[in-house]
């Protein structure tokens, strides 16, 4: 077994365990940490993939924006704010079993599609090159634009929501 | 490129250690008398009274809602100002269109009140 | 002689020599000699507070016309280790009601990423931890965790006053992430690469007199993200009372501080590499390489001697106004900035060689029309909201 294997491993049970401690802590401040940790988890999984940039973006937007985001989501729910509010759920047998449902046909496609694997080593220029890709007009030029438009209807909503008192 | 992270992993790790060694250092130094005046809640040098609850505002959200939509469009913006050298000046103009169309977004919420602290 | 003037790396291949051959395998080597590093990253980093600490208390002393400390040792220089020795031996008052795994989380993450953020930085011609590809946006990822660490911390204090500083806090550092973001950018696209050496390397005229904008507004976000005055409200005394740190005591407390001298200084070295030529110093690190760590340091000085000056003279901003500015002033301008820069890197010269050259000097006049523009339209909207009129109805009333 070597290195990359054991960081793998260490890595994937780091993001495992974080994903379990959302869904089994009854604290929703805890619960928010954990996915906190979950997402430092699946940042180190990019880097052992040779993902820099991905890994740090996703540092950037998912611990430094998005949780702080869903922290202050959960903390304008007035219960959240008195202290000893625990959350429950009435309904989790049948959460147990969807659950279950959706993991078996995950499994199942993960066993049998035949994922194709890149055969060349990672170009040294890899960020240049993506930089190139998102440019050109050939390429990726249109979604690049079209994620504007995406994410100026995010912030008309958000603001139109957030005004409605 | 995967070998440079052998440096950070270790960084990470004798800087997760640093804090332990000294709060550990502390622990071992310091008295521990705890009375309940000590452990209570600090407000100004009274009691408190009633649960530990503010007035969380809605502006705090409005502006970590703005914040992530400028933080996805920084993060986009990264690769093209890597690449920016190679290609031509039409690079230029869909950065220009990509800006403007975020900037009508900042303007809007400008205008409807969302950035002032009310 | 080559040993002298190489010494920083010639150290480091000797060290190597030397472990190689007792017979240590090469992945123990590497990992040895990255242990080494990373405790000499670290005991800089401590050797930075014990170092800024005096030097902040006495120079803001001196501008407010008092001595400041001058009892430990001569002329007060060991004061942080007299602040060391005390938090170390105060007790630790957790409140009862707080959540105690949260409460002793927030000083680890908040020392964490101070401390993270020295692997990437460039001590010197080739002295730099791990000179990554993606060197800016790790320093950038790695600041986004010491706004979490704050939010546990007022959460996990279960005060009112903690909590409310908490969240202020948290919004402006917010505010002034995104206009840094666009300073960086702004930066990488004149260099082309996002590792920190290279951007040092590609600095023939420091970038400060290129984009003298994207500095300032860089220094400026730097010090409201190192919650230092005039943005500093809440640690003001007179304010929340020491905010979110208000139930954290001993230990703990010094932690925060230690954070805050290690983020201090470790911004200062960001600024010295992105806009003041890193270690480069008319072409002295040619010559000596040896000397680009003092080279480092003393701009480092310089900049911390900027953010205390600005300590000790402006008075704080409102949160309000404090937010505003961000949002509403350097967001555009750091837009604006963006898209200059962008337009006069494609800017063709006749002679290859004379490109930077040209393209700086467009760029500064750019820059300068831009600040006359921006001081213009700052000018003609304070006139709006408090203007003579407003002084006129303020004196009208007082008689």
């Amino acid at each position: 077994m070597t290195v990359s294997q054991g960081v793998f491993i260490i890595l994937g049970i780091v993001a495992l365990a974080g994903a379990a401690g959302v869904v089994l802590n009854r604290n929703l401040f805890r619960a928010a940490l954990f996915l906190i940790l979950s997402f430092v988890g699946v940042a180190g999984l990019y880097i052992l993939l040779e993902a820099e940039l991905l890994a740090m973006i996703q540092l950037l937007v998912y611990v430094g924006a998005i949780s702080i985001l869903i922290i202050f989501a959960v903390m304008l729910s007035r219960q959240m704010m008195s202290s000893g509010f625990q959350a429950r759920n009435s309904d989790w047998f049948l959460g147990v079993i969807v659950a279950a449902g959706m993991f078996a046909v995950l499994a199942i496609i993960l066993l049998r599609v035949q994922w194709p694997t890149a055969d060349s080593a990672v170009p040294k220029d890899l960020i240049s090159q993506l930089g190139q890709a998102l440019v050109s007009p050939s390429q990726f030029a249109l979604p690049f634009e079209v994620a504007s438009v995406l994410l100026l209807v995010a912030l008309v909503g958000a603001v139109i929501i957030a005004r409605e008192k | 490129m995967l070998s440079d992270y052998n440096f950070i992993g270790v960084f990470v790790i004798v800087a997760i250690i640093f804090p332990f060694v000294a709060l550990g250092l502390a622990w071992l130094l310091r008295p521990k008398k705890p009375n309940p005046v000590k452990t209570d809640t600090y407000e100004c040098g009274l009691q408190t009274t009633g649960e530990t609850w503010v007035q969380f505002r809605a502006q705090y959200y409005i502006y970590a809602l703005v914040f992530v939509v400028f933080d996805i469009e920084a993060v986009f913006l990264f690769p093209w100002a890597v690449a920016y050298s190679k290609v031509g000046l039409y690079a230029w103009v869909e950065a220009f269109i990509f800006l403007a169309v975020l900037t009508v977004g900042l303007a809007y919420a400008w205008r409807k009140g969302a950035l002032r602290w009310q | 002689m080559k040993f002298i003037l190489n010494f920083w790396v010639e150290l480091g291949n000797w060290l190597e020599g030397v472990l190689s051959g007792w017979g240590v395998p090469t992945w123990g080597v590497n990992l040895i000699i990255d242990i080494v590093v990373v405790l000499i990253l670290l005991i800089v980093g401590i050797m930075a507070v014990l170092i800024f600490t005096p030097m902040e208390r006495k120079v803001i002393a001196r501008m407010q016309d008092r001595p400041g400390p001058n009892r430990v040792w001569p002329y007060g220089v060991l004061i942080a280790l007299a602040d060391a020795i005390k938090m170390l031996t105060k007790e630790d008052i957790t409140p009862r009601k707080a959540d105690r795994a949260l409460h002793m989380l927030a000083p680890l993450l908040v020392t964490i990423p101070a401390l993270l953020v020295f692997a990437v930085l460039p001590f010197g011609f080739r002295v730099i931890g791990q000179d990554l590809n993606v060197g800016v946006l790790f320093i950038l990822a790695i600041s986004t965790i010491h706004v979490l660490a704050i939010l546990i911390a007022g959460w996990g204090s279960n005060n009112k006053f903690a909590l409310l500083s908490a969240f202020r806090v948290v919004n402006q550092l917010l505010a002034y992430e995104i206009p840094m973001v666009l300073c960086i950018l702004a930066v990488v696209l004149l260099t082309r690469t996002m590792s920190t050496q290279g951007i040092v390397e590609a600095q023939t005229i420091p970038f400060f007199l290129v984009m003298p904008i994207a500095g300032m507004i860089f220094l400026i976000c730097a010090m409201a993200e190192a919650n230092r005055s005039p943005v500093d409200l809440l640690e003001a005394d007179s304010e929340m009372v020491a905010g979110y740190m208000v139930e954290y005591s001993g230990m703990k407390f010094a932690m925060f501080f230690i954070a805050e001298y290690v983020n201090m200084f470790a911004i200062a070295i960001i600024i010295s590499t992105l806009f003041l030529g890193g270690y480069k110093f008319f072409g002295l690190e040619d010559v000596a390489p040896v000397l680009s760590p003092f080279i480092v340091f003393a701009k480092a000085v310089f900049v911390i001697f900027l953010m205390l000056w600005f300590r000790g003279t402006f008075p704080r901003m409102r949160f309000d106004q404090l937010v505003s500015f961000a949002w509403k002033f350097l967001v555009p301008l750091g837009l604006v900035n963006l898209m200059l820069a962008a337009l006069v890197v494609k800017i063709p010269a006749a002679n290859p060689s004379t490109v930077p050259w040209i393209q700086g000097a467009v760029m500064l006049a750019g820059n300068l029309i831009i600040i006359a523009v921006a001081f213009l339209i700052l000018n003609r909207t304070a006139r709006r909201v408090d203007g003579p009129s407003a002084l006129k109805r303020i004196v009208a009333t007082e008689r």
